[in-house]
Parts: C-alpha cells; sequence; structure tokens
C-alpha cells in the first residue's frame, strides 16, 4: 500500500482524536488596524467542514505539530510537482517547505482539479492552493493580532511563528492559533471543476520579487520509496479477499466472443469465467491461477471483418476517407491568392503513425463494490473524473465511490488505466468481491488508447525577392481524442462499450502553435471517421502532448525548407519571423548555447560513414516557449540515427523548482525522441501486430543522448506555464532538421527507423 | 503443486504451486513483495529482476521451482534507507525515477553489473543495459547515477 494515501484517508480521523472534546472556539477579530468594514468574524471550529471548493479548510490545514496539509486536486506524475506545490504554498504561509505535506488524488479530501492534464499542474492547478494559503496566513495574522493584542501591521511570521516587531516577549505559533482545529472560512469559488476551478480570497497574494521558498531547487519525496522499494504504487495495492482478474479482450479486431468453453480452465481450481454481454474475464484467488486461465480460456470468435487498413496504406487511407469535420483556427488575408500569384511555390507533406503510451507496467486497479458503497483504488492520472465514470457505470450516485489514486506504472495521458478502474468496478459487482485487475502485457499495448496517425501539408508562396507571401497548414487525422481524455463517461470506456453502451466518437485535432507573422496565413485540420465504431484498439485519446508531436513535425520541418528555399539559416529564419520577443529570446538562446553555426545551402562533403548534422525546431505551447538545437549522427550504412547532443531553451515565466524542471524537460525529450525515432503501432487489416516491447520498440540505453543541456530563462514577471509537454513537441522536426544537415536529404515520415534512412539515401 | 524452499533477502521460504510458476508471482502473490514489478511477463523490460546467488535474473520467466535451494536477493535486500547500496545512493542523488515502475530492473541488473565490471565505459554500460526499459525518458539521469556509482564504489 502506498503509505501517503492511506495517511490521507485517514487523515480526517486523525484529527478528530487530537480534537478531542473540544467545542468550536469563536475569535471576534476587532478589527485591529483595519478599518470597522473590514472586521471578521472567524470561527474557528473543531469540525472540519464538508469537502467543498469554498471552503477554505477544503485546501489547507493547520496540524496539531504545526505541519500543513495541502489538498490538491491534481497528481504528481514524478516530475517535482508535489514539491512546486508544496513550495508555493510554504511560500505565502511563511513556514519551511518541509512542514508541507500535499495530499493528492483523493476524492476524499482534494476537489476536482481535473487531475493531470495538459501540464496545467502549476499553470493552473495551484491557483487555489496559493491563494488558500494567502487567505490561511491572513486569518492566522489576524487570530494572532487578536491573541497578542496588537495590530495585524506590527506582525511579522517566519517559520510558522508570529513574533511582534519591537517586542521579542510576543510571540505565537500557528499550532497554537489553530493547530489541528478549521478555519470554517468562506472564499469565492468560480463555480467551475476540473482545470479552470480557482478560487477568490481576501488576502493579497505575495509578489514574486519577495518569494524566499518558490524559485529554489528543493528534492523530490518521492524517489527514496522508489529506489528503496519502500512504498509501492497501484500494482501494489492488495486488499484482503480481493479476486484477482484478467480481462479477454480479442485478439481479432472488432471481433465478438461467439462461444466460450468453460471446460477449458477445469483443470484450474479456483479459477472462474465471468461473462456479461460483450465483457469477458477470468478471476481467481491466486494471481497465476488468473494469468493461466486467461492463457488456456478457449474462445470462438466471431469472422474478421478486417476493419484496419493495410498498414503500407494507412496514410493513403487517411487521404481518401472522407472528412468528419473540418476546422479553421487560424485564417488572415488571403492564402489561395498568395498562391496563385507567387513567384514560385513550395510544397511537402509529412506523415506521422499512430503510437501507444505503452506504459512501462501494464495498467491495474483494484475496485470494492459494497452496498453502501464503492472504493476504487486507482493509477488514473484523473481519478475524480474516475469516480464519475465509475458511478456512472454502476448507476450509483457519485458521492457513494471514492477514488483514491495510487501513482500508475507511468502515465502520459489517458492510457489503459481508465480501463483497468472500469474494468475493476465492474468485476466486483458481478462477482460481489473486491477484485484487481492487471493487464498483461498486449493488454498495455495493442488495447491501449493510441495517439493518431496523421498527414500534414504544407504549402507556401514565396515572391522574386524571397519573402514569404503565403502559408497554408492543414493536418488531416483520425481525431485526436475518439475516447474522451477523462474516465467521466462510461460510454468511453470498453467495458461501458461490451456492455452495449453506444461510443460517443469525439472529433477534435489541433494546429501549429507559434508566432510567425507570414503576411497570409491559414492553419487548420480535418477529421477522418473512426476505423472501428466501438470497442476499438485503435481508438484515440490523448498522449503526451496531444497531437504536438505531430503537428510540429510537419510544420517546424516545412519552415527549415522555406528557410532553405530562401537561403536564409534556419535561425535567423526563424527569428525574423516570429513576432513575439520571448520567442526570439528563445531561439537566440538555444542557437548561443548550441554554438549554433550558420547553415545554408552551400556544397558539403557527405561522402563519409557517419554522417553529422545540426537542426533546431520551436513551438509555443500554452504558453511555455521552447526551441530545441539536436545534433545527431547518421550511420550511412546501418541506417542508424544517434541523437548525441541536444540543447534545450526554455521559457515558461516564472520557475518554481529549477531543478525539478530540468529534470522534467530531460525526461520529455527523451520520450519525444523515441518517438520520432522508433515508435510506431503496427497493424494488419485484422488485428493489432504490436502487442509487446518486440513488436512496438522503443528508446534503448543505448540509444540515449550524450548531453543535454537545458537553458532555462526565468521570467518572475509572467505567470507560470506547463512544463510537462511543451519540450516534447520540438523534438521531432529538430532531428529531422539535423537529419536534412547531415544527409542533404529530407525525411519526412516518422518514426525515422534505420528502414527509412536507409530508403531515402539509397 | 510442490514446495519449494529457497531464500528471500536473507529470510528463509516455502512456496506450495505450481512448480511452473514464475518465481515474480511467488514473490509478489505469495510473499506480498512490492519489488519485482511485472512489467511485461516476457523478459523484455527488467522490471521484474532479482538477483539468484548473485546474478540478475528475470523473475518473470523464470518456474519457481528453478531456486529450489538458492538464494534470492530483491531491491529491498540489496539494500535498505539506513544501509544503501551505492547504486541506490547514486539514484537519489540523482533523483532518477520519475513513475519508477522500471526502476527495480535498473538497480538490480546495474548492481550486478557493476560488480562483475566496476570500470565499465559509457559505451560498455550502454551496451551492457539495453534490454532494460524505461518509458519516462530517464535514460540521461540513469547514465549519470550509474557514474556516480562507480566513483562511490571506487
Amino acid at each position: 500500500m502506498h503509505n501517503k494515501q492511506v495517511n490521507a484517508a485517514q487523515s480526517g480521523l486523525n484529527r478528530r482524536d487530537f480534537l478531542g472534546a473540544a467545542g468550536g472556539l469563536v475569535v471576534f477579530v476587532a478589527g485591529v488596524g483595519l478599518p470597522m468594514a473590514a472586521c471578521a468574524a472567524v470561527t474557528v471550529g473543531s469540525t472540519k467542514p464538508a469537502l467543498a471548493a469554498d471552503e477554505l479548510d477544503s485546501w489547507v490545514a493547520i496540524l496539531p505539530d504545526g505541519r500543513v496539509e495541502a489538498y490538491y486536486g491534481k497528481v504528481d506524475l514524478g516530475q517535482s510537482l508535489e514539491v512546486a506545490i508544496g513550495q508555493i504554498v510554504a511560500e505565502e504561509l511563511d513556514v519551511p517547505y518541509a512542514k508541507v505535506q500535499v495530499v493528492m488524488g483523493n476524492t476524499a479530501s482534494s476537489m476536482n482539479q481535473g487531475g493531470a492534464s495538459s501540464a496545467l499542474g502549476i499553470q493552473a492547478g495551484a491557483k487555489p492552493l496559493r491563494n488558500a494559503a494567502a487567505e490561511a496566513r491572513r486569518i492566522l495574522l489576524d487570530l494572532a493580532a487578536h491573541k497578542l493584542d496588537v495590530p495585524v501591521s506590527r506582525l511579522g511570521v517566519n517559520d510558522g511563528v508570529v513574533s511582534v516587531a519591537g517586542d521579542a516577549s510576543k510571540t505565537v505559533t500557528y499550532a497554537e492559533l489553530i493547530g489541528g482545529k478549521f478555519f470554517n472560512s468562506k472564499v469565492e469559488w468560480n463555480q467551475k471543476i476540473g482545470n479552470p476551478l480557482d478560487i477568490k480570497v481576501q488576502a493579497k497574494v505575495k509578489s514574486p520579487k519577495d518569494y524566499k521558498v518558490v524559485g529554489q531547487s528543493i528534492a523530490r519525496n518521492d524517489v527514496a520509496w522508489k529506489v528503496f522499494g519502500t512504498q509501492g504504487n497501484i500494482a501494489d495495492v492488495r486488499v484482503p479477499g480481493m479476486l484477482h482478474a484478467r480481462v479477454i479482450r480479442t485478439p481479432v479486431a472488432g471481433s465478438l466472443a461467439v462461444k466460450v468453453d468453460l471446460n477449458s480452465i477445469s483443470h484450474i481450481p479456483g479459477a472462474r469465467v465471468v461473462h456479461e454481454k460483450n465483457f469477458l474475464a477470468v478471476v481467481a484467488d491466486k494471481e497465476w491461477d488468473a494469468v493461466k486461465a486467461a492463457r488456456d480460456l478457449k474462445v470462438t470468435w466471431s469472422a474478421s471483418t478486417r476493419p484496419l487498413p493495410e498498414f503500407a496504406k494507412l496514410h493513403d487511407h487517411i487521404r481518401q476517407a472522407p472528412t468528419v469535420k473540418l476546422d479553421e483556427s487560424e485564417s488572415r488575408g488571403d492564402v489561395a491568392g498568395a498562391l496563385k500569384t507567387a513567384a514560385r511555390t513550395l510544397e511537402a507533406q509529412y506523415l506521422w503513425p499512430f503510437q501507444s503510451h505503452a506504459s512501462m507496467g501494464p495498467a491495474s486497479a483494484v475496485a470494492h463494490v459494497k452496498p453502501d458503497g464503492v472504493t476504487l483504488w486507482t493509477g488514473t492520472q484523473k481519478p475524480h473524473y474516475a469516480r464519475d465514470g465509475v458511478a456512472n457505470l454502476l448507476k450509483v450516485p457519485a458521492d457513494s465511490v471514492h477514488a483514491i489514486w495510487v501513482l500508475g506504472p507511468g502515465s502520459y495521458g489517458r492510457n489503459d488505466a481508465g480501463d483497468a478502474a472500469m474494468d475493476a468496478a465492474m468485476l466486483s459487482k458481478l462477482t460481489g468481491r473486491p477484485v484487481r485487475v492487471q493487464g498483461m502485457r498486449h493488454d498495455g499495448t495493442a488495447w491501449d488508447p493510441k495517439a493518431p496517425a496523421s498527414v500534414h501539408r504544407a504549402r507556401a508562396a514565396i515572391d522574386a525577392n524571397g519573402k514569404i507571401t503565403g502559408y497554408d497548414f492543414t493536418s488531416r487525422a483520425f481525431s485526436r481524442a475518439t475516447i474522451e481524455s477523462n474516465e467521466s463517461d462510461p460510454r468511453d470506456s470498453l467495458v461501458g462499450m461490451e456492455m452495449g453502451l453506444p461510443p460517443k466518437g469525439g472529433v477534435t485535432f489541433g494546429t501549429p502553435e507559434e508566432s510567425y507573422g507570414f503576411a497570409n496565413k491559414r492553419l487548420a485540420w480535418e477529421v477522418i471517421p473512426d476505423l472501428i465504431a466501438s470497442a476499438s484498439p485503435m481508438r484515440t485519446s490523448h498522449m503526451r502532448d496531444p497531437v504536438g508531436l505531430q503537428i510540429q513535425f510537419a510544420s517546424e520541418q516545412f519552415i527549415d525548407e522555406l528557410a532553405y528555399a530562401t537561403g536564409t539559416d534556419p535561425v535567423a529564419f526563424r527569428i525574423e519571423h516570429a513576432k513575439e520577443p520571448r520567442d526570439q529570446a528563445v531561439l537566440q538562446a538555444a542557437a548561443d548555447k548550441a554554438g549554433w553555426q550558420p547553415r545554408g545551402n552551400a556544397p558539403r562533403d557527405r561522402t563519409g560513414a557517419m554522417l553529422k548534422g545540426r537542426g533546431i525546431a520551436y513551438a509555443r505551447r500554452a504558453g511555455t516557449i521552447v526551441a530545441v538545437v539536436a545534433e545527431i549522427e547518421v550511420d550511412r550504412k546501418t541506417g542508424r540515427i544517434w541523437g548525441r547532443k541536444f540543447t534545450v531553451a526554455h521559457d515558461c515565466g516564472l520557475i518554481v523548482n529549477p531543478q525539478g524542471l530540468r529534470y522534467t524537460i530531460e525526461g520529455a525529450l527523451v520520450q519525444a525522441l523515441s518517438r520520432i525515432l522508433f515508435e510506431e503501432v503496427q497493424f494488419a487489416p485484422d488485428k493489432v501486430i504490436s502487442v509487446d516491447w518486440n513488436t512496438y520498440p522503443i528508446l534503448s540505453l543505448k540509444d540515449a543522448p550524450e548531453v543535454v543541456d537545458v537553458v532555462l530563462i526565468n521570467r518572475p514577471e509572467a505567470p507560470s506555464t506547463g512544463a510537462g509537454e511543451a519540450t516534447c513537441r520540438v523534438v521531432p522536426a529538430a532531428v529531422a532538421n539535423a537529419f536534412y544537415d547531415a544527409t542533404g536529404v529530407r525525411l519526412r515520415q516518422a518514426p525515422m527507423t534505420p528502414e527509412r534512412v536507409l530508403a531515402v539515401l539509397a | 503443486m510442490s514446495v519449494t524452499p529457497f531464500t528471500v533477502d536473507g529470510k528463509k521460504v516455502k512456496i506450495d504451486s505450481d512448480p511452473q510458476m514464475p518465481l515474480l508471482y511467488a514473490l509478489r502473490d505469495d510473499l506480498k513483495m512490492n519489488n519485482p514489478k511485472f512489467g511485461c511477463g516476457l523478459a523484455q523490460c527488467g522490471a521484474c529482476t532479482v538477483h539468484l546467488d548473485g546474478h540478475a535474473v528475470r523473475s518473470c520467466v523464470l518456474p519457481v521451482s528453478a531456486v529450489k535451494g538458492k538464494k534470492v536477493t530483491t531491491l529491498a535486500g540489496l539494500g535498505t534507507p539506513e544501509k544503501p547500496h551505492p547504486i541506490q545512493v547514486a539514484f537519489v542523488e540523482e533523483q532518477v525515477p520519475q513513475c519508477g515502475h522500471c526502476i527495480n530492473g535498473w538497480i538490480m541488473t546495474s548492481a550486478a553489473y557493476l560488480k562483475q565490471n566496476p570500470q565499465a565505459s559509457d559505451a560498455q554500460i550502454r551496451e551492457a543495459l539495453q534490454g532494460l526499459k524505461c518509458r519516462c525518458g530517464t535514460h540521461v539521469s540513469i547514465l549519470r547515477a550509474i557514474k556516480r556509482a562507480q566513483t562511490l564504489m571506487a
């Protein structure tokens, strides 16, 4: 069990123990140092108000010993977010960071702040906690002023001790003021849940110029237990009396179980089949028995309708399929006219495959459905939505479901964790026992919701002077989320669809994010139909930086092509056309740190066995700006690309924890490098071929970069924006542009495998 | 069913099971140990690695009957917060794991490898550990940590 979550779940009880029989203490603050209108009646109480966004106690608590608990409705996936949130709370409360415990992802103690979502952990998720901490400090100072009988203006706080200027004899600690009791104070909630949830408070938050804790590189709390194995993750949740389950899903895409031979597992004592409509599973007391039963169960599947295209013709399929929806996010000037009257035009297409989250371990979950309520232990990164989804699936009230997030075996968007939670809930309902579901490797790869495949078409008009007079970029693709990125609706789950719910089928994609100021410019997308309408192994959902890699692989390669077509250095071209000063600064910082030498069209000797090249790419992502210089080696004989060195310049506004940010950027970069060099979901017309690490290869240690240089541009005047995903989207094009620099040839299809490299170099 | 006696982290245990059941299930399901981890069940990722008489093995494909009378060491037996193995010290100092599901494999495999090859070069380490997987992309810090461990062990 994950101790932190258990503690969180029990913390209400602990508090009551501390409080004993003490009744509510009402303190009327006499408005010392305040105009009378601002006099506040602060009711410090011994009962915690029910969890609600407009209750200060739902965000922050002072424990009897002065430690602070902060209740966070998102989760940290091992990237220092928990530390950053703790720093922000410590900063506003004027307590040391070490005194703050961030309690995450438990629906009994945290509001729904959307879970991990779009790298908004600080950008959106810190807002209510910062405000709540500031408000708590304001109220604590009011209480202290009353107790010490001095105006608030004479008070200061250091390490949770309130002292009086000029009178060292008068101090009081937060613990003495309220420890173990509750603020009973309302805050103004903006009536939203999920990412936009925020609160307004009377207190003013600190100015960044006064920050002492924010900005420090404080180490993570979750490293040691992982390295020593002293706590577990979601795979290690064990509940007394639980059954082990394996869900059995067809190896033939789109087919259904026609006949299940129950006798085929009669040799495994204790194993039995659960079969309800098209949902099929085996359960057993011993895990190995469940694994064996899943392996040995004889199932006759309906004939294949061969619903998938031929693998080699995936992108032809995308080009030829009907358009479900077209969206023009940006259209200015007359692009068609510019293309018609141009001295010359440039056009290229770029191809991206389906990719899988393929998390390190297949998902697991434990659910216990009892008459009086449901407990769910889940590794999903959006536990509040998983609670809602389970409630909707089982048709019980949401407040009767308690979801407890426990760190999963890797989470980069909606992976297989959401289905594991729903499967466990259904199986617990059907068996009347607590049930632990875990996937086998093929469940985590073949049945993982995919990142969509796409074709990107870019066109530009160039006048006689080499000026770009028109720019058109259109993505044509499968929807980025045929199932929603959260699990709140069972119609988006495999078990829901297998039990007969009609799929919802979301339709959306995206466009490049940059600040290029071309005069006539159009950015658009077109989405084509899903391959299989229901319970599809090719259903799509968000995967780290959803569609950012696809789009920027194309758009930032095309920008490079335009630079060379107009005889301009790729860095200079971008700095010339990017209109935002922060974008220009990021580009310049990356180029400076990498020691960028201008590239051009001068002939080069490319006859060597090992070709070396450099490329740059840049993008924005929801306010964050990032540029990457890739330095790669291409082995002409084997076709292997090694991304040897990367230089990243990164501007995400105010930096909360520089070291945590560096590690986050490094991980994002290496994962994106894996996606551009290796990753591609393979399939045949009747089935998914990529089912394990041999059929879905990812980057190995051998392919890891030798150097990742990170330049952090801190902008204390700008609000913090996301850092978990922005770097991902520029790595593919940086590598592709370096490949062109090395070889003089463009490779416009991902992944850039040795086979494709050899084919374009032949 | 048959009984297999062996030693785990210095403790004697007996597992009554299908002799073909992989060691991993004996450790995780019978003995309720949190490490090693299930990653693939196919010996493709290394998350399930333990030491068998000092050698790194993949417990997801090793029948429990094969460890009869032998010494199995898991991550918890390699070192503790009070008495850490140098590899663990280095992985903590370099803040390596993100999700952490793979980390058992990296630590157990590199501990066994460095014991035999304390002076291994960067290229040798990359080659020797290429059969392990990490999905969060922590490879660069893994390399930093192993180099740090080499210094600590020198």
